[in-house]
């Protein structure tokens, strides 16, 4: 064979090889409309094969999610749910925990990336058409964390167009507090932690997101504090893909047998029973 | 003063190096993947394969020309729509293998045509065929050269790791900032930590880089 | 796509005038520190030049991010910053670091006889470079520095991840209320490509006929 017929040969086979691998990435989107029709309860069924419970965790929020950075665990009031709920759906089952982000859980799910979301996640009606939820876990609401030095006493005081608010990506709640002073900024960061550190250092008036959470900084941060009180009422729960009535069902089942059984107040009590302006015995929805 | 002692414990410590023990594990073995991939589409570039060149060439250009960022995006949020699930490590080899060996098939590519024509045209009439050629004679010249370039793109791999906070990578400036969002009086001691740790491995590495080229060009 | 499109065309657009200003802004900055850092390490002053390479390694071996975060953070705290400005700041002083090499080393390829007969013409240090060795080098660097000024562009997506009203941050915020991960970075990667494209084929264009 002429050398330079060789040349093109291996030239092609090599370089298909290689232009499959990177345009794996740029090309998928146009995959992922065949893909649609899915058996039903496929995670469900997944999860009982494998034993394993793939969880989208918070990382960055004192109470219901938080990275410890003494043994590098995830810890908080939705880690423990998820451990609960998890030996309840079934009981060889161990949880995995990843760690996501407001903007990221979502995607991740519908990906399946994770199997189900236990995150400070509120129900939502836009949220449902996308995802299916538990029935609510936890009563949420939203409220404002400022300066300890701060003049703002409500939501209605940053009312105004120097006002600027702090939010997260992918959480509903900059919108929510945009209803109440439309006339205000408003800064949506990466994670809590961001945010958090954004305040302090000033770029923002107020820190907008689920009361519980903001209970939470304002424990650690004694340069912060909660004000007004909440002003939406947004229950969290558990997200999941939709097509999964099973897993749905052994969720809500696992829910009520939590509360029933004593779980839940033992939960609520060692998370909540320290944090000053919060009511353990009030955080059941 | 007092902060930085306490802001520097061996808790802390521990937690930031578990960090850069991650940054350092994902960016060698992109650089490497990186380097295997990137040569072969650097020679494919460099031979001129009618058409598949062209094509080869054309995405290189695109993924040059594409924030980093976006790619990270895509690969963690595209491969599993297609049925690769791959956790958050994984997922940004992949994508710092995808945007690197783009960077380097192009210093691969300039590599071997740096190399000069009497040398192939010596090999060829000397009876060695084209693969004997590049193999024996074009490569190994051509990637005494490329030392520098390589090394300043692994240490911009190292940096760019940082930009997979994004996907939640529980790297070294991730943990860094995990721990000044929990003790925020840490915030200052933190920076400098965290410049600290990349320029003494990104400086040491640039230097080890440069001692080597020293050594193989005399 | 095209729907999506010009459902939120106004935010694309936004963002896209954010990026095109922050990099704008930035390139200027850099260009100008980096000429400033390249001459300060050859200026025939040894305190100077170690001073122009300390400033390099620095800020040429930590990440982008961190620089960024820091203004952001940090450096609020005492001046005000916002996002936008502070993810400016750091995208400038990061690039001017590569630019300042980038210079430096095109400043290095021209011949030192030049240099040494303008001095021995009895040209002060200054007038040599300004008006022998600049002129041959800015030719040598236009390529390279046009390269530079791709990754800048590429890099203004750090303004992101401080809220910086860039495409990234744009793309972000559709994809989280419409739930839909590719569509909104398909159309900012576009955006993108648009201005790192034509840049990268001129350059290619310019230094093909430096070659020849």
């Amino acid at each position: 064979m002429p050398s330079k017929m060789k040349k093109r040969i291996l030239g092609l086979a090599l370089g298909s090889l290689m232009i499959g691998g990177l345009t794996l990435g740029l090309a998928s989107p146009t995959v992922q409309a065949k893909s649609k029709e899915e058996p039903k309860n496929q995670t469900y069924y997944q999860i009982k094969k494998t034993h394993k419970m793939q969880w989208g965790v918070k990382g960055d929020t004192k109470l219901m999610g938080l990275m410890d950075i003494k043994t590098g665990k995830l810890q908080g009031f939705d880690i423990d749910m998820a451990k609960e709920i998890t030996k309840r759906v079934d009981p060889k089952a161990k949880p995995v925990f990843t760690q996501i982000t407001s903007g990221t859980r979502i995607p991740m799910l519908l990906n399946g990336n994770i199997d189900a979301i236990i995150a400070t996640m509120s129900i939502t009606p836009e949220r449902e058409e996308v995802v299916d939820f538990s029935k609510p876990y936890f009563k949420a609401g939203q409220a404002i964390l400022v300066k300890k030095d701060s003049k703002i006493k409500s939501i209605k005081d940053l009312n105004h167009s120097n006002m600027k608010i702090l939010a997260v990506q992918g959480s509903n709640s900059l919108q929510n507090a945009k209803k109440y002073a439309p006339k205000a900024k408003g800064s949506a960061l990466q994670d809590y932690a961001t945010a958090l550190t954004a305040l302090q250092s000033g770029q923002g008036d107020a820190l907008t997101t689920d009361s519980s959470i903001l209970y939470g900084m304002a424990v650690d941060n004694k340069d912060t504090k909660v004000v007004g009180g909440n002003f939406t009422d947004d229950p969290y729960g558990v997200a999941m893909a939709k097509n999964d009535p099973k897993l749905r069902h052994a969720i809500n089942h696992a829910i009520d047998d939590i509360k029933a059984d004593g779980t839940y107040d033992r939960l609520a009590k060692k998370w909540f029973s320290d944090v000053p302006g919060m009511s353990w015995k009030e955080v059941a929805e | 003063m007092q902060e930085f002692l306490q802001a520097y414990s061996w808790i802390n410590m521990r937690f930031l190096l578990n960090g850069l023990w991650i940054t350092g594990i994902v960016s060698v073995i992109s650089i490497l993947l990186s380097f295997v991939l990137g040569s072969v589409l650097g020679i494919i570039r460099y031979m001129g394969v009618k058409y598949l060149s062209r094509i080869v060439g054309f995405l290189i250009d695109l993924i040059r020309n594409l924030p980093l960022l976006l790619i990270i995006f895509f690969t963690y949020f595209a491969l599993p729509k297609i049925g690769i699930h791959l956790n958050v490590i994984t997922s940004t080899i992949v994508a710092m293998t995808v945007f690197e060996s783009a960077m380097l098939a192009e210093i691969v590519r300039s590599g071997i045509k740096a190399v000069p024509k009497g040398q192939l045209e010596g090999a060829l009439s000397n009876g060695l065929n084209f693969y004997q050629a590049l193999w024996y004679v074009l490569l190994p010249q051509a990637y005494k050269k490329m030392i520098p370039p390589i090394v300043s793109q692994f240490v911009s791999l190292i940096k760019d790791t940082s930009l997979a906070t994004i996907i939640m990578l529980p790297e070294v400036t991730f943990r860094a900032q995990t721990i000044y969002a929990q003790q925020p009086k840490f915030i200052i001691p933190m920076f400098l930590m965290l410049a600290i740790m990349y320029f003494v491995l990104n400086f040491a590495i640039s230097r080890l880089g440069g001692y080597i080229d020293r050594r193989m060009a005399s | 796509m095209w729907s999506l499109f010009t459902s939120h065309a106004s935010d694309f657009l936004t963002g896209f005038g954010w990026t095109i200003l922050s990099s704008v802004i930035a390139l200027i900055g850099a260009t100008i520190l980096g000429l400033g850092f390249a001459l300060l390490q050859i200026v025939p002053n040894r305190a100077a030049n170690i001073a122009g390479k300390i400033y390099i390694e620095i800020v040429r071996n930590i990440p982008l991010l961190v620089i960024t975060m820091f203004f952001y953070v940090v450096v609020a705290k005492v001046f005000h910053l916002n996002g936008f400005v502070s993810g400016t700041i750091g995208l400038t002083l990061y690039s001017s670091a590569f630019i300042a090499e980038t210079i430096r080393a095109g400043i290095n390829s021209v011949d030192t006889g030049q240099y040494e007969g303008a001095r021995s013409n009895g040209l002060t240090w200054w007038e040599a470079m300004r008006y022998v060795v600049l002129p041959q080098a800015i030719k040598l660097v236009i390529p390279p520095l046009g390269n530079q000024f791709v990754n800048l562009i590429k890099n203004s997506s750090i303004l992101a991840f401080v809220a910086g009203m860039d495409l990234m941050y744009q793309a972000n915020m559709i994809s989280q209320t419409t739930f839909d991960t590719f569509g909104p970075y398909i159309i900012v990667a576009i955006f993108y490509l648009m201005l790192t494209m034509p840049l990268s084929y001129y350059m290619r264009y310019l230094e093909n006929k430096l070659e020849n």
